[in-house]
């Protein structure tokens, strides 16, 4: 945890406790600031403005074309984009933070579990062998077959994980993430496999859902990703005193009176679910899970009782900027999302680094 | 007309706008005028007093305006801003004339070469965007049954705009048949008539051509040359389907898509002839390079010089050139075949 104590670190408990809150109030605010954004702005120039006339007709019932577009664009469009990019954010955000946690180490990505590499195999299976023999299973969930596959993968690779890395009830979690490279790699090998033996459309395919996109927005996604929010939001305050026991090491944590073994399956099989819901809607987007918490820390220090619920705000904050800035730098094209994160929060990232210092590495 | 309602039960809502039923309404016969009363809102206004030679001028007009509207009423419902998803259909619209009225293609609408200057894009065809494709404001989408992702595409087809599906695969009656649907979705039925009838022509012509080659010719497609490795076009790929119309034995058959493969393999396969994409940037030739790969040196194709370059989207593209392609094709293989150019290219 030696970068995780930065100069916030030298300040009074008091002084930081302060700083959290006030990072928590501006947290609320942006993502307020960022769904109203990412409602107003889109490829068709449909502002805000039109929400009134669109609520009215909604009400009302008939309308004419141009009502019928902005009532789509709003509620039909960006509604549940917006919706779903919050969650993701959020989800991906304080998966993160508690992957980083758990392992003591800054640098743990929300897919350290191996659920990102599960899921882009099933992601790749379902792309490739969807006309042969991964046909029934397409046909059983129609357009939602690729974001459940995804789902599955990513929950059978952390299953694998978990029981390799979990003896006797204990979770090893040095084993953990080392038996989370290997099979990583394992994921990687076969999902190159498959990538080789594809034609070009499939690649491409392929390329893009590694990219990340939250162009498939809609209102069933919105239902799906719901309960994972959910069990975030009521597991958050339950995990909270258990990651600020880690930060001083497993052992002192269970002097503490913390159940170390029920808090560590609780935190990989809630990250699992969060990640693997993430990954399933809006396919891999990286940097959210690192950077978000890792900013928090900069500022406010390593409390999860505000680091936890300001990646959730931040996260998907973060994501909903992102989004906005890929769907109209191109339009009525669309870039990734994936590209916008990692092009707009790196130089962001570094700036931090660099004025902030790396704290005890001074 | 705004989000005007009409009903007429009810108190009003604010926006309502109907006509006060009074069956009392006065008739002034002396002036010769009578009044409609109609009720905004909460609000009464009158909206026109009746006077029979004004009525009669206005209804001359209105009239003469009417016959206008039903005139190009009824002409068959031309989309006007038509979005075009697949290169294959983009390139049809091009050929039958009905270019003015694109308004947006995508990103693999490669020909003619302008068409992506100028016009707008929507983008990759598998990677659309919901709103994107709105924002054009258009009235006519035609897609290939492969645009994406299946969300935006439901999306697409859930909207007034009328969306149009085109089924794409390699085979040569699949062109004459989406051309004629492309014509006919935009209403200019005989010019898709008659290029699908000259790309039938074209591809009997071809077949009969076919029949007079004795001995078919071995030829490998190559895709590319990246880092030294060739990629080249087995079964099931494209190339595969222009080589075989084109009267030659694919040489790469036993792979299946576009597969790398390994100079060994190269030697084994010893084509008579290689067709290779021509490079858009100039300097290296594609030939010359792959002349001098290991794996072929010892080729017929290279030791005959029969290596040729042709433009990817006119060789696999598989819209209404492919049969001018494969013709292209055939002659160069067989140059003693009684080839004439005449009424297959445009």
């Amino acid at each position: 945890m030696q970068d995780m104590t930065s100069p916030i670190a030298r300040t009074t408990p008091q002084r930081r406790e302060r700083i959290g809150y006030q990072l928590i109030f501006a947290s609320v605010l942006l993502l307020v600031a960022a769904v109203l954004v990412s409602l107003s702005f889109g490829a068709t120039g449909i502002t805000l403005g039109a929400l009134g006339r669109v609520l009215h007709a909604y009400v009302y019932g008939a309308t004419d074309s141009a009502g019928v577009t902005e009532q789509l664009v709003l509620l039909g469009i960006r509604l549940p984009r917006t919706i779903l990019g919050a969650f993701v954010g959020a989800a991906l955000a304080v998966s993160g933070a508690m992957m980083q946690g758990l392992f003591r180490n800054p640098l743990a990505d929300p897919g350290i579990i191996g659920v990102s590499s599960g899921a882009t195999l099933a992601a790749v299976i379902t792309i490739a062998f969807g006309k042969t023999f991964a046909a029934p299973w397409m046909a059983a969930f129609g357009v939602y077959a690729l974001p459940f596959a995804a789902f599955l993968g990513g929950f059978l690779t952390t299953t694998l994980l978990v029981l390799i890395a979990g003896r006797r009830g204990q979770l090893m979690v040095g084993t953990l993430l080392l038996a989370g490279i290997a099979i990583g790699a394992m994921a990687g090998a076969l999902t190159g496999l498959i990538a080789y033996a594809s034609d070009d459309r499939e690649l491409r395919d392929l390329t893009l859902w590694s990219l990340g996109s939250l162009s498939g927005a809609s209102w069933p996604k919105v239902i799906a990703i719901l309960p994972f929010v959910a069990v975030i939001a009521i597991m958050l305050p339950r995990v909270v005193r258990a990651l600020n026991g880690f930060l001083l090491g497993e052992a002192e944590a269970f002097h503490l009176g913390i159940d170390v073994e029920r808090m560590k399956w609780l935190i990989v099989v809630v990250t699992a679910a969060c990640v693997g819901a993430a990954v399933a809607v809006a396919g891999l987007v990286g940097f959210v899970g690192i950077v978000v918490p890792h900013f928090i820390r900069l500022i406010a220090g390593p409390d999860h009782r505000i680091v936890l619920p300001c990646s959730a705000l931040l996260g998907g904050a973060l994501l909903l900027f992102a989004d906005v800035i890929a769907r109209l730098a191109v339009k009525p094209a669309e870039l990734p999302l994936g590209i916008v994160m990692a092009a707009i929060g790196a130089p962001v990232f570094l700036h931090l680094v660099l004025r902030r210092g790396v704290g005890g590495l001074e | 007309m705004g989000n005007v309602v009409i009903s007429h039960e009810g108190p009003c809502p604010p926006h309502c706008v109907r006509q006060i039923p009074d069956p009392a309404t006065p008739i002034d016969r002396r002036r010769g005028a009578r009044e409609l009363k109609i009720e905004i809102g909460s609000k009464e206004r009158v909206l026109f007093k009746h006077r029979p030679i004004a009525t009669l001028c206005v209804a001359g007009m209105l009239a003469l305006v009417s016959s206008a509207t039903v005139a190009l009423a009824q002409a068959p419902v031309e989309a006007s801003r038509i979005i075009s998803i697949g290169g294959d259909i983009t390139e049809i619209l091009y050929a039958i004339g009905a270019d003015k009225r694109i308004v947006a293609i995508d990103t693999t609408s490669q020909f003619p070469p302008g068409a992506l200057k100028e016009k707008k894009s929507v983008g990759y065809m598998r990677a659309l965007s919901t709103e994107g494709v709105l924002s054009i404001n258009a009235d006519l989408i035609i897609a290939s049954d492969r645009a994406g992702p299946p969300e935006v595409v439901n999306a697409l087809k859930s909207t007034s705009v009328r969306y149009i599906e085109i089924a794409d695969d390699f085979s040569a009656s699949s062109i004459a048949g989406k051309t004629r649907q492309i014509a006919q979705a935009v209403g200019l039925d005989a010019a898709g008539n008659s290029l699908a009838a000259r790309i039938e022509r074209d591809f009997d012509k071809l077949a009969e051509l076919r029949k007079q080659i004795k001995k078919p010719m071995r030829v490998l497609f190559v895709l590319s040359t990246a880092n030294g490795r060739v990629t080249v076009g087995g079964s099931q790929s494209s190339a595969d389907a222009i080589l075989k119309l084109a009267g030659a034995e694919n040489a790469a058959a036993a792979v299946s898509g576009y597969k790398p493969i390994s100079d060994e393999a190269l030697v084994e396969i010893k084509p008579d002839a290689v067709v290779t994409m021509q490079r858009t940037a100039s300097g290296s030739h594609a030939a010359d390079q792959l002349a001098s790969m290991r794996g072929l040196s010892a080729s017929p194709a290279v030791l005959l010089k029969r290596i040729i370059e042709m433009d990817g989207l006119y060789l696999i593209g598989f819209g209404p050139r492919a049969p001018a392609a494969a013709l292209d094709l055939m002659r160069w293989l067989y140059p003693d075949l009684p080839i004439t150019r005449t009424g297959l290219h445009q």
